[in-house]
């Protein structure tokens, strides 16, 4: 009674609930492994051994943290660096004299800041004038070779919107003061000098004559050779130091989106005569450089880590080959169940692919974590870039199943038999 | 919903059918020599014989979880030589139960899951198997162990939750190869009366003992010898 038995069948299949059987093969009945049994078998053959998964693992989260670290400690100091770029701007460009066909230095005609001020793209230009044999001494008894290293500048009123430098203390130059005898310290100069602030008018010795002190400035990233300097006033110094009105240097903010076209220009109109003994350049673009420089330098860094992920991937393959064997009884025994080999292959291969995705995610952690202590002590923004936080599981997915590809293959060519009868 | 195993869907009436079959394996062991042996459906047959004889190969080959080296096998209507590891696999998971001498359980489960376990691979959802996992278990007498794992188990109340898992999909065909060899002879008395019992509701019972009291509570019995049925008496 064929018919019945089948019908039989069918109807204590569908008492025992909503087993539903795919069509396939001589009577319509499969041998099957639901997905999320796949992952719930493979986390139990996890959870039954917590402490070598957990060992292994640790391989893979120490490449992924180490790598994830630097890729994020530079992401960090690289954000730190353009974000400060960001704020003084990208428009800024310097003039300075060239050089002579013989070496020689040329000089900037006293013509050249007002003539760029005519510039219609230009939003402000200032210059610096350089001082040469002034000194700055905090008392006339130190000796005149200690100077600190700290130069000195004669500087227009505008220099300072030009820069886009900040104050630490006091006012910068303006026309009010810059006839008398005073001087705003770089940041460098004043921490050289020990002047902290500008409470009480300190007074320093430059050139032979007291210098009040009126400002501080914060130090200017576009230009850190300013910091070690101190600036006076170009009618002061013309009076005192008998000061040559040639630029040492002008620093031009142009319009932001007209930059390419204002740094063109600029050498033909500083002096129409000679553009070629006129050097314009953009602070940022070096910076910009240095940054991406300080990005270049993680590779040595991320081939470690490269390196402690084929150790861990190592480790994973190893722990797995030790795993088949181990559990060869169970192997048999999924066979005898109605496992294919293919379903084995698979729970070995998910397992493998599990831990090292957990690995990579702890990894993940790890590295951010200590990029987020590297940025809190450097002062930075804590980045850690986007990418990582998808490459991260899937370089662990990647490794998971590529060591995990030759225990499941094992795994799965084990004879049923063979694996029942080893207990 | 009652536990009665199904039938062996079989044209002839047959659930296994084994037409010289031999099995050798590598370094020229010949386990099985020109087997040829047909057992009905429903039937319950015990293998008896000296350990090296080729009860367990026969088993397996029977049970297919190996290929012979030549000879036809049919099981359960499949032809077991030709078909592939997919359709040798589905009918294991739906049609064959296995009982072995050393249980294999996973020591890390519960015995509900356990049972649930053996229909892992008919793709049935885990609430469905763990509902005919109760029924088998209390089956068996178990219904008071479901949440227990075998190391909490004695021998023959874990020899149940294994026969359990073995009859909660209904096969139609059910394997034991020496199921009390590792019991007292009380745990064992138990059990066997628990496989005949099923067995008796319709499924084909194939079992494996050297044991001759055991033997004879069976009413065929295949006498092998060096890979050879040398006996097959009928009561």
């Amino acid at each position: 009674m064929n018919l019945g038995a089948s019908a039989q069948r069918e109807r204590l299949r569908g008492a025992g609930g909503q087993a539903r059987y795919q069509t396939a093969g001589p009577d319509g009945r499969r041998s099957t492994l639901l997905p999320r049994e796949l992952l719930w078998i493979a986390l139990q053959g996890l959870r039954q051994r917590t402490l070598r998964a957990t060992l292994s693992a640790l391989g893979i989260a120490i490449g992924i943290g180490a790598m994830v670290a630097v890729v994020g400690v530079s992401a960090s100091s690289q954000a730190n660096l353009l974000a400060e770029i960001d704020s003084l701007g990208t428009n800024l460009l310097t003039v300075t004299p060239g050089q002579t066909f013989l070496g020689a230095n040329e000089v900037l005609p006293n013509t050249s800041v007002p003539m760029i001020n005519h510039m219609s793209a230009v939003q402000n230009a200032a210059s610096v004038y350089q001082v040469s044999g002034a000194t700055v001494l905090r008392t006339p008894y130190v000796p005149k070779e200690q100077t600190g290293g700290i130069g000195v500048d004669a500087a227009d009123p505008g220099l300072l919107k030009a820069l886009g430098g900040r104050l630490t203390a006091g006012q910068f130059l303006s026309s009010n003061n810059d006839a008398f005898p005073t001087v705003v310290l770089g940041a460098q100069a004043a921490n050289t000098l020990q002047i902290p602030n500008v409470n009480g008018r300190l007074q320093v010795f430059l050139g032979g004559t007291w210098f009040t002190v009126i400002g501080i400035l914060k130090p200017v990233v576009l230009d850190p050779n300013l910091d070690s300097t101190a600036f006076i006033g170009l009618p002061a110094a013309e009076r005192l130091f008998q000061q040559q009105p040639n630029p040492a240097e002008i620093y031009v903010r142009a319009n932001v989106n007209q930059v390419t076209q204002v740094s063109n220009l600029l050498a033909p109109t500083v002096d129409p005569q000679n553009p070629d003994g006129v050097q314009v350049s953009r602070p940022s673009n070096a910076l910009e450089a240095r940054a991406a420089a300080k990005g270049q330098f993680t590779t040595l860094l991320l081939g470690l880590g490269a390196v402690a992920l084929l150790v861990g991937a190592i480790g994973i393959a190893n722990i797995m080959v030790i795993s088949v064997l181990e559990r060869r009884a169970e192997i048999g025994l999924r066979r005898a169940l109605g496992a294919r080999r293919r379903h084995i292959s698979s729970q070995f291969l998910a397992e493998s692919a599990l831990l090292a995705v957990l690995g990579g995610v702890s990894g993940l952690l790890l590295g951010a974590i200590a990029t987020l202590g590297y940025a809190v002590a450097q002062g930075q923004p804590w980045v850690v870039p986007t990418y990582a936080l998808i490459a991260a599981p899937a370089a662990g997915l990647a490794i998971g199943v590529i060591a995990g590809v030759y225990p499941a293959g094992k795994a799965a060519r084990l004879s049923p038999t063979e694996a029942l009868r080893a207990t | 919903m009652s536990l009665t195993p199904n039938q062996a869907e079989t044209e002839d009436g047959v659930s296994i059918r084994l037409r010289g079959v031999s099995k050798e394996y590598p370094g020229g062991v010949h386990a099985l020599r020109s087997v040829t042996v047909e057992v009905g459906a429903g039937e319950q047959v015990a293998v008896v014989g000296p350990s090296g004889s080729g009860k367990t190969t026969m088993l397996t080959v029977m049970g297919t979880l190996e290929r012979p080296t030549s000879g036809d096998v049919r099981v359960a209507g499949w032809d077991a030589g030709s078909a592939s590891d997919q359709e040798l696999a589905a009918l294991r998971a739906h049609e064959i139960g296995f009982v072995f001498q050393d249980f294999h359980l996973q020591d890390g489960m519960t015995a509900l899951d356990n049972v649930a376990n053996g229909m892992l691979y008919t793709g049935a959802p885990l609430g469905a198997r763990r509902e005919a996992a109760r029924v088998a278990l209390d089956r068996v007498g178990l219904s008071h162990r479901l949440t227990h794992r075998p190391p909490q188990l004695s021998g023959g109340e874990r020899q149940r939750v294994a026969i359990a898992r073995a009859l909660a999909k209904r096969p139609v065909i059910v394997f034991a190869d020496e199921p009390t060899g590792n019991l007292d002879s009380r745990s064992g008395a138990e059990v066997l009366a628990l496989l005949h019992g099923l067995a008796s509701e319709g499924a084909t019972l194939a079992l494996i003992t050297h044991d001759e009291h055991i033997a004879a509570t069976f009413p065929r019995r295949l006498q092998m010898r060096d890979g050879e049925i040398v006996g097959d008496d009928r009561q």
